[in-house]
């Protein structure tokens, strides 16, 4: 298709200025995106307030959609649950094939009942939960990996408070909103969480690689004590992380560390619980002497 | 462009007594559909991995190849901020990106005026892989790095999503131009 006429401004004062204010725009956009970009990177917090007011306004939409999604993940896990049997039994008769795609959408209602029983008996128990909530945005065309909590300052949300599901943790509260808190996910680069091993407690760090595995470096250098299949939780050094939530599964060996696959897959968790920033326990001071 | 409530198009259907295509809808639908495509696809998945392609980019790019001219030229400076908003990229980087990206479309235009389903193909396809690399770039600029292959299934299903964008887009188009009931 040819460009419309109109483009080509000829002899005309208006039309040749209409376009050349038309191309200054333009460039305007680069410049002032440039200019975005550089305040971004010298503080990466400088929007938030932005971000916030923007994930507030469309809280309540994404609330709505994340109530059908989980509804959604179900008919999606039976779909993928029947289409692998079938590859796998292909010349099996149909009837089997939707009797054991049945089966399977059983299970996975088994399992959500279970992840649910397990969330009732984490919240009657633990006294540090913060807010239950359900993830309702993430960033799914980023190599940032951010999520969207549904719950903000409303009930008592602050920066740093870690989110985790009923089977192991999902990242720490970034930025918060009224009715909204954006989340850093543990498989974002940016995320660096102390773990150990389950094990023997061998202490390291978990960076997230922006696709869903981690990167786990240890402190101690030297022989390589990892093996594959190793479960390792967070440790909880430095404050912030409860030690002892569970984290990732080791599924490669590398030379000074590990590539590690998140236990807790954020799809998958209907709802999570937001934790008191967990400090580690004062050591035992004596009273100071000037007090009475 | 429209002049008025009573332009038609040559090409449409024939126009029935007091129908004429809303300005206003002719007006609102590519600015509402790139917001949209920006928004919602980030409501559906709780993703640990950069899965989806950039939609809203997509759609802005199907809507400039659609109808050069239609978005103005510094249309990517607030579509971009609203992507900038949701998309977690470093703010800015959809701005910049946006920008260039229809700045190059313009030029190319210029450059080849009659164009081809080849050229227009491989004019999206390349600047859907410089988009992903740009914003695999800048949000490394700002993060720790992330590796390369992370994108490599992301730009895969760009590519192989736009052709379908851009079928949605010209289905909006043609919503875009429906005659509507002229009230007086």
């Amino acid at each position: 298709m040819a460009p419309p006429a109109s483009k080509r401004s000829g002899y005309s004062r208006r039309a040749q200025f209409s376009s050349f204010l038309s191309h200054t725009a333009g460039v305007v956009g680069v410049v002032i995106g440039l200019v975005l970009i550089v305040i971004s990177a010298v503080n990466p917090s400088s929007f938030q307030s932005l971000r916030a007011i923007a994930a507030d306004a469309t809280d309540p939409a994404a609330e709505a959609t994340a109530k059908g999604r989980s509804f959604g993940d179900n008919v999606l896990n039976s779909v993928t649950g029947f289409f692998k049997m079938g590859s796998r039994h292909a010349k099996l008769e149909k009837e089997l094939a939707i009797a054991k795609s049945r089966l399977v959408e059983a299970e996975a209602i088994e399992a959500e009942n279970a992840r649910l029983k397990d969330m009732l008996k984490l919240t009657r128990t633990r006294k540090d939960v913060v807010a239950v909530a359900t993830l309702t945005a993430s960033t799914p065309s980023s190599t940032r990996r951010f999520a969207t909590l549904g719950v903000g300052r409303n009930k008592g949300l602050e920066k740093g408070m870690p989110v985790r599901s009923a089977r192991g943790l999902i990242g720490r509260v970034l930025e918060v909103g009224q009715t909204s808190a954006r989340v850093l996910l543990i498989t974002d680069t940016e995320s660096l969480v102390p773990i150990r091993r389950t094990k023997d407690g061998v202490a390291g760090f978990a960076q997230g690689q922006g696709d869903g595995t981690l990167r786990v470096r240890l402190v101690n250098l030297g022989i390589n004590p990892l093996k594959k299949g190793d479960v390792i939780v967070s440790s909880g050094a430095g404050g912030l992380y409860r030690p002892g939530t569970p984290m990732a599964v080791l599924t490669e060996i590398l030379r000074d560390g590990a590539i590690a696959r998140v236990i807790s897959n954020p799809t998958d968790a209907d709802y999570v619980l937001v934790e008191r920033a967990w400090a580690p326990e004062a050591p035992p001071v004596e009273a100071p002497a000037e007090k009475p | 462009m429209l002049e008025g409530p009573t332009t038609r198009r040559d090409d449409g259907p024939r126009p029935r007594i007091n129908r004429a295509p809303s300005p206003i809808l002719a007006q609102v639908v590519p600015w509402l559909s790139v917001v949209l495509a920006t928004i919602v696809p980030t409501w559906f998945v709780i993703a640990s991995a950069p899965m989806f392609p950039p939609f809203g980019f997509l759609t802005f790019l199907a809507w400039r190849q659609l109808r050069p001219g239609l978005l103005p030229l510094w249309a990517g400076l607030p579509l971009g901020l609203v992507d900038d908003l949701f998309s977690g990229q470093p703010f800015g980087s959809a701005v910049l990106l946006w920008s260039l990206a229809a700045m190059a479309i313009d030029n190319l235009e210029e450059r080849f005026p009659w164009r081809n389903f080849a050229t227009e193909w491989l004019v999206a396809t390349s600047l859907i892989i410089l988009y992903i690399l740009g914003s695999y770039l800048l949000s490394n600029l700002v993060a720790a790095n992330a590796p390369i292959h992370v994108v490599v299934p992301q730009l895969v299903i760009s590519i192989f999503a736009y052709p379908l964008i851009g079928r949605l887009v010209a289905v909006l188009d043609r919503l875009r131009l429906t005659a509507v009931r002229i009230s007086r």
